[in-house]
């Protein structure tokens, strides 16, 4: 934990007084409160966070690594605070091991292309399971194609969980990365990462995580964990967007070549030939996502300052009380039902579409997402063209899932 | 109910009309077309609905037969269903002038009166039914899955395989 984080008293935990600290959520759509159930898309910011990116822009911006006057080194100490912030966070060795990105896409995205580009042979394998998003699909197909290299999918059982025993079935001799996510944006399915970290490692394949949903809902020690790559973005962790982490072994980040080339990241460049500096410059071309990082860096002290531990018992609180309520309306089924869940629920209603769903919550106030969640073959899996999804976070309330309830009944009779 | 909700409450019915809801549940013409002479695939990335339309269009240049058959939800199916029906027995420079009007109902550009008035006074009843289609103007994200199987038959025409709700 940073020093900074370290000297603020940790709040009990009061759902009452953390909505207090999120601006937004006082307002009304459609003439009714918000009732925001979307933020696996994209969470809310407190205060906090507001306030360190209006002071960063308004007193303490400058370039970074740049500038030999003050406001520049006073730019490049907050940046670099961030990133500290985010080692403490995820308990990484060594703050050279943050790689500041635009986001968790862009983190695989670099990995795909700096570490596939480097391993990949024709006829390896990259494993990956049938519940991950696009953004965990995409990248690694655009390196199989350069490389020859074939994607494995690990199927996933009924109720959105993912057994062990299947990893073990794909992973092989000729795996050589496992990318897998945290937890499942649309069934909330947390999946047992040490157990297939170990798997990884036994056959001397290296293991990513996309932490987009995962590092919300719990704390995570990446060391514990036993992964290799871990990624995540901003703005799902109550911080901005434009910013997110790659988190990697620092061996592997000194192998890996640049993913993009540019200012930052050089130590020597002629015509004739350029030289890399140090990750993680390395990997950060160009002027980085400077108040953004400070934002997150906020989002990060603002979570170290609540009781986490009761703010996770809380969301799941909300799951389960969720999970109880919704079936009882008539038509709706859950889509996601794993032991192992985080706060995220998908659900189906006969004779619904979710868009139409959607948009009819949406006139009482009322936001979910509605769609293919951005994993169209976990769609085909699952036998359904979309679902509705209604996240959890820190600031939602029973009374929200209550209004959520009465909303869909509504939906019930508009749609019929 | 507060004067707000109210207009929202009927900005719900005018979108989920009776006649939008039958035909989202009972989509007529939801089959391939036998001998088509045309087939073109419609997608909306945003939502995952796909729909396929097929249509036969004789040597005289009139639709003989349109059909639509995919998922989507109930205001794209419900447009798809009613565009078979409409089609049918038209011409296919008069189908574009359908087009060109249910687009314009549905983004708010027009009324029925105007819509009604750009096309041959033997189409009024059909117009008034693709009127109902106008709902989504109040719903801007919905306008793309009104017009969706109307793209995916303009590219039919056109001798293009697919369409996406991207060209609105």
């Amino acid at each position: 934990m940073s020093a900074l984080a370290r000297t603020l008293p940790i709040r009990a935990f009061d759902v009452a007084e953390i909505r207090m600290d999120f601006p937004i959520l006082s307002r009304q759509v459609h003439g009714k409160p918000l009732v925001f159930l979307d933020s696996a898309a994209s969470a809310q910011k407190p205060r906090a966070v507001l306030d360190a990116m209006t002071q960063a822009f308004e007193c303490e911006y400058a370039n970074v690594h740049r500038g030999a006057y003050w406001l520049s080194e006073k730019a490049t100490t907050n940046y670099e605070a961030a990133r500290e912030k985010v080692r403490a966070f995820i308990n990484a060795t060594s703050d050279s091991e943050i790689v500041f990105t635009k986001g968790a896409t862009d983190a695989i995205n670099l990995v795909a292309a700096s570490y596939g580009r480097m391993v990949l042979k024709p006829g390896d394998e990259i494993v990956l399971t049938a519940l991950e998003h696009h953004s965990n699909i995409v990248p690694w197909q655009l390196i199989a194609e350069q490389t020859g290299a074939v994607i494995k999918v690990v199927p996933i059982n009924a109720d959105g969980s993912v057994s062990v025993d299947r990893f073990a079935d794909v992973i092989c001799a000729k795996t050589r990365i496992v990318a897998v996510a945290h937890v499942s944006n649309v069934l909330g399915t947390v999946l047992p990462i040490e157990l297939i970290a170990q798997l990884s490692h036994k056959v001397g394949a290296k293991l990513l995580v996309d932490g987009c949903q995962g590092i919300v809902h719990e704390q995570v020690d990446v060391q514990a964990l036993g992964c290799d790559f871990y990624a995540f973005s901003g703005h799902k962790l109550y911080g901005p967007n434009a910013i997110g982490v790659l988190w990697a072994r620092a061996e592997l980040l000194a192998a890996m070549p640049p993913y993009q080339g540019g200012g930052e990241m050089i130590a020597i460049v002629t015509f004739e030939k350029s030289t890399w500096a140090e990750a993680p410059a390395k990997f950060e071309a160009g002027t980085p996502p400077i108040v953004p990082a400070i934002g997150l860096g906020a989002a990060i002290d603002y979570l170290n300052g609540i009781d986490r531990t009761a703010a996770a018992a809380h969301e799941r609180d909300l799951l389960h009380y969720a999970m109880a309520e919704l079936p009882k309306v008539p038509g709706v089924k859950l889509v996601g039902t794993a032991q192992n869940k985080a706060s995220v629920q998908s659900f189906t209603m006969d004779g619904a579409h979710p868009h139409d769903l959607a948009t009819v919550l949406d006139r009482s106030g009322v936001c979910v997402r509605a769609g293919h969640h951005c994993a169209q073959p976990l769609m085909d899996v699952l036998g359904v063209t979309a679902t509705a999804r209604a996240s959890f976070g820190i600031y939602n309330t029973r009374g929200e899932v209550d209004a959520l309830i009465v909303a869909l009944h509504k939906a019930r009779e508009v749609l019929q | 109910m507060t004067a707000l909700a109210q207009v929202e409450a009927d900005d719900l019915k005018a979108l989920y009309q009776e006649l939008i809801l039958d035909h989202g549940k009972n989509p007529r013409n939801a089959r391939l077309v036998e001998h088509a002479s045309c087939t073109a695939k419609g997608n909306n990335p945003l939502c995952g609905d796909r729909i396929t339309v097929t249509a036969r269009v004789n040597a005289a240049g009139v639709f003989e037969d349109v059909a639509a058959e995919g998922k989507g939800c109930a205001i794209s199916i419900a447009s798809a269903s009613m565009m078979t029906e409409a089609l049918k027995n038209l011409p296919v420079a008069t189908g574009r002038q359908v087009f060109n009007a249910v687009q314009q109902l549905c983004t708010g550009k027009i009324d029925v009166a105007a819509a009604k008035a750009m096309l041959p006074a033997t189409l009024n009843d059909e117009i008034e039914k693709l009127a109902s289609l106008g709902g989504v103007k109040q719903f801007p994200v919905r306008v793309k899955c009104a017009t969706l199987p109307w793209h995916t038959l303009l590219s039919c025409l056109d001798g293009q395989a697919d369409a996406t709700t991207e060209k609105v």
